[in-house]
């Protein structure tokens, strides 16, 4: 499918700048032409819909302008039928066309959403260069706070703020999540965007296929700081970033709870930031949104709920937070204060980094009958992903 | 289409009603209350779709069955449905032209929805004591917004109660008055169908969990 | 930028303060000063020329259906004019932003200016816009005196003009949400928008609904219960169809929105936890329920321009419409369809491939039947006799520029296609194309084309043509650039941009928001010398277009009672029908016409209402509760009051109608 989707839209690609203004000779249009294999498919998808519709919406135009042009009152040689207004084949073309062309664009849909699916791990770098089993994708878990963007690097046990480095050709995969509000991150060189909220994890996947600089920033607004709120990723190569993962270490920094709580609060067009050590489970906290000490985590009000709740004595369980963590946005405390349910006992943190995600799937066979769907078991799917990977070489 | 209607000869249609009979006076009212019930019927719905989404999100804090005290909230269920009884009768009064006998039983049920709302009240104000306020968690805020968007509902019944009585008083049976009756009526059914999915989904499923 | 500390609440002006108005913002200051200084004539000519009692006494308590439409006409247009400079500002912004320039606006405003703008054009511009053409034209369209409800008419006009009115007053004491037009919690919550904004938006938009949901059950009763004899459902005019479409979707979607907007402010007010982070709440749920609302809500506002056109197209090609039937199908299809499409505005959120791909395939599935309309409007074109005034171009300008929209809008609904343009400009650059390209032009072919009826003179055709060819290329101009940063990766809401390359695009968008400017100014000029030259562009006829549906059959401006006798419908295209078969209008043998009464009741109410929204945004307590009871107090007031008509002597409508007929005599009619 996706090969389809690439050779098919080689030439909508060729021909979508003739249509448009001469101007966009100048102009980088990333969703069209991105970088990574993901944004690229997506972009695709774009054009292949675009054509689809295209095949409608063009005779329609044209026959609005000609029959606007033809039956115009000053034309008297055209037929005029006042009367006429049923004809039953006609009514069949008219609701048959556009359902042709949804069925067409449903199928293609289904299709590429789950291909496409943020949450899916790839199955392969770039047309053709499927990931071998053992590849395991760089991790990155991304915060959004107010306003700038945290990026953790679990294995490197690295951080930085509002700059990214990813090692080309590899498979990555973001852990995604917010401090305060909603945010959605997005590196349209990349991969499409997915939402930032708090309290919540999203997924995404992507890989470059090129080295070069992009940017990345917030696309949905999150208050006063929204536009700055544009961080630099750097697509290295594996050398270059090996380096830059040991330049940072050499940097120094720690970010540990205490600095994370200053790091959250509010401040706008944050300079870029690295830290030469994380401490570990600071991304599980975050999404627990139990960073702050003595704060009752999520899973664990989440299993304490799911059994029943606390009881009459877990009423008075809330305490006020030591500190004001909105100051910078204005408030003082509500009138009922920010207020917070207390931890009961410390339990440890599950490490939601191991599990795993749902096993990749192999792309091609979803054009064809009677083969594999999204759902597949992974057992079976690893077999498949091997072959058109050891087949390739003599295609 | 056009063409059965063609067919009959010109002059034998009218084009316009010359006896015109006006519509009768708020022929419509029924309806449109009909249709202002639904939508209020749709604000109920986003409550209780929003009680079962949060209902479970206790933050490690009360849930239902520390909480709710069934036989109190049977007692209240009795209240209100005894009312709709007698809105009932009320409604029977009326339709034999019986004023008195309207109101009487128009004041009974304003009495039972007073009873119904004074057992919530106090519901609630035990809750708020013992500190289980609409603000302690996400199925508290779920719970107390839904029953008590219920109970505004019964206080405006109640008001209107009143003021058709006072209306009944001055002037009789006339067609205004016995419109607005039904539609009370249908009004406080209304929220008698709605008390059952908030004693079933909340109180009854709630300490069933 | 320093943020505002939250204003202390006293007991008598609640956060209100001397701080609250912006002395420090020039921008404001200024256009307040105009808008005083404005005012201030205004009230100054109304006074001078003793209007007020004919204001109070022919407009504002009126219960007549026709002044109501106008007066939401009316208030459509200034607030359309309001919105519109917020647009210019941001147009303005976006332009000079670049290259470490701030622009001229810093966050804080710019942001309540793209927030106001989304809410003012939707709430305050587009909804009272259609709901007035309904309610002009549907009583009409079916040979009704009036609506089923007149006063609760009257109370839904004023109920929405306190929401418009709650709205302007943030413009000068306090500030207005800085959210975006929907204030997706947590950002909307108290922690994070402590201010009184968010509240102005609440109330306004509580305060507006409430007249809303009224005004669609009113309309719906109306549709149901009002027909002339003889007109079945399938007999109903397109634009009756689609307006009943469109009021059945708000009586099934604005209490939604009551509902969402009420746990909204409850979270802010007493501080409950739906839409918090902490305590369990849930800001998705409020996402999904917005939308909820929120996608029937665009078809709400397409809807009865879709029978515009409809009644456009037929009227001005000669001809009946084409598919009637499937027509009405197709409209009835948008209307169910439109609920099953809510969670394509959030494909990002992360709730699955499944879940997404059966959204995105319900939205394109709208697009059968919309397809399905758009070919009807053609075949009704086909072997027609085309007369080419401003309705029927606004219309022909419609099916050009709402196609490209209707494809973006299919193509947005692929979700991975919309995980690239989600949020982007080439959204925006989307819904302003259905919108301006469907709702506004659709309203600018209604109001050229029913101002004769509700006048009686014609608009002048040449400002006109000059609105007319502003408007059309300004929208390409300002929006097709758009499409392409969108294309660049460029989002929304954006204040300042670094990529100086970018500038180019929205120097060219600013330019076309400066030519639908002209645009905009040549309609006001439209009015005014149409006004001015009444006499020459007169209509005695009633029927100036050769119309087909039974507003034309009535006099221009119609008589307070609409019909003298009530019509009987024995076809589609009912005045058309009986035009061809030779009708006698009546000249004799009128009745007595039962009509409503004018009441202040209305008025009243909202004007209460409106001090209770401002206490409440400004937690004044003791006047929340003194307004609070006088609402009740006022409502069982107006409930004692029984003799709520009157009937319109014989004689009266006697003279009235031979006035008419003098008239058509005269005309050679």
């Amino acid at each position: 499918m996706p090969e389809m989707l690439h050779r098919s839209t080689a030439r909508f690609r060729l021909l979508a700048p003739l249509g448009l203004l001469p101007l966009l000779a100048g102009c980088n249009m990333v969703v069209l032409d991105p970088a990574g294999d993901v944004a690229r498919q997506q972009g695709n998808l774009i054009l292949i819909s675009t054509g689809l519709m295209l095949l409608i919406i063009v005779p329609v135009m044209i026959l609005t302008v000609v029959f606007a042009w033809r039956y115009r009152a000053a034309n008297r040689q055209a037929t005029y039928k006042p009367d006429w207004d049923h004809s039953t084949q006609l009514e069949l073309v008219i609701w048959a066309a556009p359902l042709l062309i949804i069925i067409c664009l449903g199928a293609l849909t289904w299709v590429a959403t789950h291909l496409l699916d943020p949450y899916r791990p790839l199955a392969r770098t770039a047309p053709g260069q499927a990931i071998a089993a053992e590849v395991r994708p760089v991790e990155v878990q991304v915060v959004a706070l107010d306003w700038k963007w945290l990026f953790i690097y679990p294995d490197q046990g690295i951080a930085t703020v509002n700059e990214l480095a990813l090692p080309a050709h590899r498979p990555v995969r973001f852990r995604i999540s917010a401090s305060s509000v909603m945010n959605s991150f997005y590196i349209p060189a990349l991969a499409g965007q997915i939402y930032a909220m708090p309290g919540m994890e999203t997924k995404l996947h992507g890989v470059f296929n090129q080295t070069g600089q992009y940017t990345g920033f917030s696309a949905n607004y999150s208050g006063w700081g929204f536009s700055d709120m544009r961080f630099a990723v750097k697509s290295l190569s594996d050398a270059d970033f090996a380096k830059w993962v040991a330049a940072t270490k050499a940097g120094g920094g720690t970010l540990d709870r205490t600095a994370y709580l200053k790091l959250e609060k509010p401040s706008e067009k944050v300079p870029a930031q690295r830290f030469a050590a994380v401490e570990p489970q600071l991304f599980d906290a975050i999404v627990n949104m139990c960073v702050e000490p003595g704060k009752m985590c999520m899973h664990d009000m989440m299993s304490i709920d799911a059994a029943g709740g606390a009881g009459i004595a877990g009423i008075h369980n809330v305490r006020r937070l030591s500190y004001d963590k909105y100051a910078a946005r204005g408030t003082e405390p509500g009138y009922w204060g920010q207020r917070y349910v207390g931890a009961l006992c410390s339990s440890p943190l599950m490490a939601s980094a191991d599990i795993p995600d749902a096993a990749p799937v192999d792309l091609a066979p979803l054009t064809g009958a009677g083969l594999p769907s999204p759902e597949t078991p992974a057992a079976a799917v690893t077999a498949m992903i091997r072959r058109p990977a050891a087949a390739s070489p003599q295609s | 289409m056009s063409t059965s209607t063609l067919a009959k000869p010109d002059e034998e249609l009218s084009f316009y009603q010359l006896d015109e009979h006006p519509h009768p006076e708020g022929h419509s009212t029924m309806l449109g209350f009909w249709i202002y019930l639904m939508s209020d019927c749709l604000i109920f719905s986003i409550l209780f779709a929003c009680y079962a989404v949060l209902g479970g999100n206790y933050a490690a804090g009360p849930a239902p069955k520390d909480l709710f005290e069934l036989p109190l909230v049977a007692l209240n269920t009795a209240m209100l449905l005894i009312s709709s009884i007698t809105f009932g009768f009320a409604v029977l009064q009326m339709q034999q032209g019986k004023v008195r006998g309207t109101q009487i039983w128009l004041a009974v049920t304003a009495l039972f929805g007073a009873a119904f709302l004074a057992i919530e009240l106090y519901e609630f104000q035990h809750l708020i004591h013992i500190g289980a306020t609409p603000q302690r968690s996400a199925f508290l805020s779920a719970f107390f917004t839904l029953v008590g968007t219920h109970g505004l509902h019964v206080t405006f019944g109640i008001v209107w109660l009143l003021t058709l009585m006072v209306q009944l008083g001055r002037h009789g049976l006339i067609p205004a008055n016995k419109r607005r009756v039904m539609c009370l009526s249908m009004f406080w059914h209304f929220l008698d169908v709605v008390w059952i999915g908030v004693f079933t989904i909340v109180y009854l499923m709630g300490m069933l969990q | 930028m320093t943020p505002q500390p939250a204003p202390e609440t006293g007991p008598l002006l609640g956060k209100l303060s001397l701080d609250a108005l912006p002395l420090h913002e020039p921008i404001l200051v200024v256009t307040f000063i105009v808008v005083a200084l404005g005012g201030l004539a205004v009230l100054w000519a109304i006074t001078r020329y003793r209007l007020w009692g004919y204001l109070w006494k022919e407009w504002f308590t009126t219960v007549d259906h026709k002044r109501i439409g106008i007066m939401y006409m009316i208030l459509g247009l200034i607030m359309f004019l309001r919105g519109f400079s917020d647009a210019i500002m941001m147009r303005l912004q976006q332009a000079m932003a670049f290259g470490g320039s701030e622009g001229y606006l810093p966050a804080h405003h710019y942001d309540q200016v793209f927030t106001a703008h989304g809410v003012i054009m939707i709430f305050f511009v587009a909804m009272p816009f259609i709901t007035g053409l309904m309610n002009y034209i549907v009583p009409l369209q079916i040979g009704a005196r009036d609506v089923s409800f007149p006063f609760l008419n009257n109370f839904s006009f004023w109920m929405t003009t306190a929401g418009a009115a709650l709205c302007m007053i943030s413009l000068f004491v306090g500030e207005f949400a800085q959210t975006g037009w929907l204030a997706y919690p947590p950002l909307s919550g108290l922690a994070y928008s402590p201010n009184v904004g968010v509240d102005y938006y609440i109330w306004s938009l509580q305060i507006a609904g409430v007249g809303t949901t009224l005004s669609g059950i009113n309309m719906v009763v109306t549709m149901l219960k009002l027909r002339a004899p003889g007109m079945g459902l399938m007999k109903m005019p397109v634009f009756t169809w689609t307006s009943l479409c469109a009021n059945i979707l708000i009586v099934a979607t604005f209490p939604v929105l009551t509902a969402t907007l009420a746990l909204l402010s409850l979270d802010r007010y007493v501080g409950t936890n739906f839409f918090t982070n902490d305590f369990g709440g849930s800001p998705m749920m409020y996402v999904n329920l917005i939308w909820i609302w929120g996608h029937p809500e665009v078809y709400i506002l397409i809807l009865p321009l879709f029978g515009v056109f409809s009644e456009v197209t037929s009227t001005f090609s000669g001809k009946k419409l084409f598919g009637y039937t499937s027509m009405v199908y197709a409209t009835i299809c948008i209307t169910i369809l439109s609920y099953l499409v809510w969670l394509h505005h959030f494909f990002t959120m992360g709730s699955g491939a499944s879940v997404n791909s059966f959204f995105g395939i319900t939205t394109m599935v709208i697009s059968i039947p919309t397809g399905a309309k758009l070919f009807n409007w053609l075949f009704t074109m086909y072997r027609g006799r085309i007369r080419f005034e401003l309705p029927m171009m606004w219309t022909v300008a419609f099916m050009l520029t709402f196609v490209v929209g209707g494809m973006t809008g299919v193509l947005l609904a692929v979700p991975p296609a919309d995980f690239v343009l989600h949020n982007s400009l080439f959204l925006v650059a989307h819904f302003h194309n259905v919108i301006i390209g469907g709702v506004l032009f659709g309203l600018f072919a209604a109001i050229n084309y029913w101002w004769p009826k509700a006048f009686g003179f014609r608009l002048d055709p040449f400002w006109g043509k000059v609105s007319f060819w502003c408007w059309v290329p300004g929208f390409w101009l300002a929006f097709m650039p758009l499409y392409i940063l969108g294309l660049m990766g460029v989002t929304r809401r954006m204040r300042v941009f670094d990529d100086p390359s970018l500038q180019i695009w929205f120097v060219v968008a600013g330019f076309g928001a400066a030519v639908i400017a002209v645009g905009i100014a040549a309609m006001l000029i439209q009015f005014a010398v149409s006004i001015w030259r009444r006499d020459q562009l007169r209509d005695e006829t009633g029927d100036p277009w050769e119309g087909r549906t039974l507003e034309w059959a009535t006099s221009s401006p119609p008589p307070d009672y609409n019909f003298a006798f009530t019509p009987v419908i024995h076809d589609l295209d009912a005045w058309h029908d009986m035009k061809r078969r030779g009708h006698g209008r009546p000249v004799t043998g009128f009745r007595d016409i039962h009509m409503p009464s004018n009441t202040g009741a209305g008025v009243i109410l909202a004007g209460i209402s409106l001090v209770m929204g401002f206490a409440l945004v400004w937690h004044i307590w003791w006047l929340v509760g003194v307004s609070f009871a006088a609402l009740i107090g006022v409502a069982i007031a107006h409930t004692f009051n029984y003799k709520r008509d009157f009937d319109i002597p014989a004689a009266t409508v006697a003279a009235v109608e031979d006035a008419r007929t003098r008239r058509l005599a005269a005309t050679g009619a």
